[in-house]
């Protein structure tokens, strides 16, 4: 692409404030020299960075660069994929999640997931959705549980549309309401870190729309890790930035990490300039 | 963080709440689940007892009888003086071989294009065919063998024979077939078909072309699993096929069979030792299938493997 020709900057980057730096807060997650792999194929490779405390921070990239498997190594699902081994420090608070007696069940009522298409439990009407992580974890009190379904329900913006059939089954939901009611029933658990993999890439822009305005609520709830394809939505909802790269041997690498503004506007590296231009990916 | 500065804030109090309610029954829940994975252990292993204790026997008692004069030769009677004279099981090898040659012959392609009708038509026409399907997966085999024998045995006088056997056989296989390929094929994506009709082809042709080829593996798994069923089938052939001690190709007429063999081998009351050579014949039945299911499984995984 000829480089007279100017792409302008996404929506809402462009003002005068100076650039904060989200990581200046509290820190909920540090990752040190992570790395992921399956069948001692390396997947994502010494990733380092700390997750602001009630920030939103993104991790961008192309296809193959490594999104989604390191996301998924900070509840512990790769515990389930046969061959996969991460390595590094993964520190949720000062608790080390791959520490030596460390459960992943106990770790992920602290790390909670909404993934890319809405998956709520098929069976169940929306209330038994919204409290089935409270129910699994061994609360049953009726008080406990309705405030909490309200509760997450506000949270996730679906309570006013939800509120007079909560016995209704989930599968009577749109697929953003749907989508909507699985970070509800996430949040129930009021999870300290929710991760976010893709959440809108399934839905119409307008449920997307709605999604990306829930997020700087959600923030204030907790802390947010969220993938995207998306370099807007990365750029309109997030704090922070992770901005990583399938390198020469098909390992994801991390290029930069910065505060969101600074990333889409001066970004440090090259190649990072490239991809918020939409010069490649 | 801000929403901590308020006093009893709601969300934290539940946030401390699920996880130490967690963290207090996480004891509990392991120790369930360890039991539940024992229970789920016991019962696998119960399961894997029983087939070894009969694969253990028939390899124990079965093995000794195998020969090559066992598999070519017709059975004979033993004697006082020859008490394990039970010659072989030829003339039962050779009747299964032409009898469920046969049935599949039949049953294969009428199963599968039936199958696949199932799978690609939706009307009450069709609905009502799956549930007689189902119903006749149920069928006691032994019925089919009463139908044979009244419609073509007596009514059409074609006397006992293997191919009324075959016939039976047929019918048996038919269903599960149909069955099996209409799972083979519906389970074959359907974003392929709309990628084909888009292409100007005409639904036959989608069906021949698209979905076929790439149901082959499932097709083939279902043929060979209704095989392996009717192989071992007994009841539909015991008075069907005559159940001769000769040897015979000609499938119009008696014939013997590997299960019929065993059923004759144990029942008769000459010798304790023709008696025990029924376990040779089973072995050699037993052999016959477990091929037949790995057959099917290295067909399906090849096809797989080929397609990559």
């Amino acid at each position: 692409m000829d480089s007279a020709i100017t792409v302008p900057a996404p929506d809402g980057v462009l003002t005068d404030e100076p650039i904060e730096d989200p990581r200046s807060g509290p820190i909920a997650m540090h990752l040190r020299d992570v790395s992921v792999s399956f069948n001692n194929r390396l997947a994502v490779r010494d990733v380092t960075f700390e997750v602001p405390d009630n920030k939103v921070t993104a991790l961008i990239g192309p296809s193959g660069s490594g999104k989604t498997t390191l996301l998924r190594a900070l509840n512990r699902l790769h515990d389930l994929t046969k061959g996969a081994k991460v390595q590094g420090e993964i520190l949720l608070g000062d608790t080390d999640l791959y520490g030596k007696g460390m459960h992943p069940t106990l770790i992920r009522t602290r790390v909670g997931m909404v993934f890319q298409r809405p998956n709520p439990f098929p069976t169940m009407s929306i209330y038994d959705n919204v409290v089935s992580g409270l129910r699994f974890n061994g609360i049953h009190k009726k008080n406990v549980l309705n405030e909490a379904a309200e509760s997450a329900l506000i949270g996730a913006a679906l309570w006013d549309r939800v509120k007079d059939r909560l016995k209704a089954h989930a599968s009577t939901l749109s697929g953003g309401e749907q989508q909507r009611l699985c970070i509800a029933r996430a949040l129930a658990v009021e999870p300290e870190v929710l991760l976010m993999d893709e959440p809108t890439s399934a839905l119409d822009p307008i449920s997307t729309q709605r999604i990306e305005e829930l997020m700087s609520e959600l923030k204030n709830r907790v802390t947010v890790i969220i993938v995207t394809h998306n370099m807007q939505q990365a750029a309109r909802v997030s704090d922070l930035c992770v901005f990583l790269l399938m390198g020469q041997d098909g390992a994801g690498e991390q290029i930069e990490v910065a505060p969101t503004r600074k990333l889409f506007t001066e970004p440090d590296d090259p190649r990072t300039l490239d991809y918020i231009h939409g010069r490649f990916g | 963080m801000s929403v901590s500065t308020l006093p009893a804030d709601p969300i934290l109090e539940r946030r401390a709440l699920v996880q130490s309610t967690a963290r207090r029954s996480f004891a509990r829940r392991t120790l369930v689940s360890k039991v539940m994975l024992g229970v789920c252990g016991v019962t696998l292993a119960f399961c894997v007892a029983i087939l070894v204790w009969i694969i253990y026997l028939l390899i124990s008692n079965g093995v000794q009888w195998i020969s090559v004069n066992y598999l070519t030769q017709d059975p004979s009677t033993p004697t006082v003086l020859q008490p394990n004279n039970v010659g072989g099981i030829k003339n039962a090898i050779v009747g299964s071989i032409v009898i469920d040659g046969l049935a599949i012959v039949m049953a294969v392609p009428i199963g599968i294009v039936a199958g696949l009708l199932l799978a690609e038509a939706d009307n009450a026409f069709v609905n009502a065919i799956r549930t007689t399907t189902e119903v006749m997966t149920g069928l006691p085999s032994i019925l089919l063998g009463v139908f044979v024998y009244e419609i073509l045995v007596i009514k059409y006088k074609l006397g006992f024979s293997g191919i009324a056997g075959s016939v039976a056989l047929a019918i048996l296989m038919i269903p599960i077939i149909m069955k099996a390929s209409e799972v083979a094929v519906r389970s074959v994506p359907s974003s392929l078909k709309e990628a084909g009709l888009s292409l100007g082809l005409s639904k036959g042709r989608v069906s021949r072309r698209i979905v076929v080829p790439t149901a082959t593996p499932g097709l083939l798994t279902a043929a060979l699993l209704a095989t392996s069923r009717a192989v071992g089938e007994t009841a539909p052939l015991l008075w069907l096929i005559g159940a001769t001690y000769t040897t015979s190709w000609d499938p119009f007429k008696e014939q013997s069979a590997l299960p019929i063999s065993i059923y004759q081998a144990f029942l008769n009351g000459i010798s304790p030792q023709l008696q025990q050579s029924a376990w040779g014949t089973a072995l050699v039945l037993v052999t016959v299938v477990l091929f037949l299911n790995l057959g099917s499984r290295l067909a399906a995984a090849y096809s797989q493997r080929e397609r990559r």
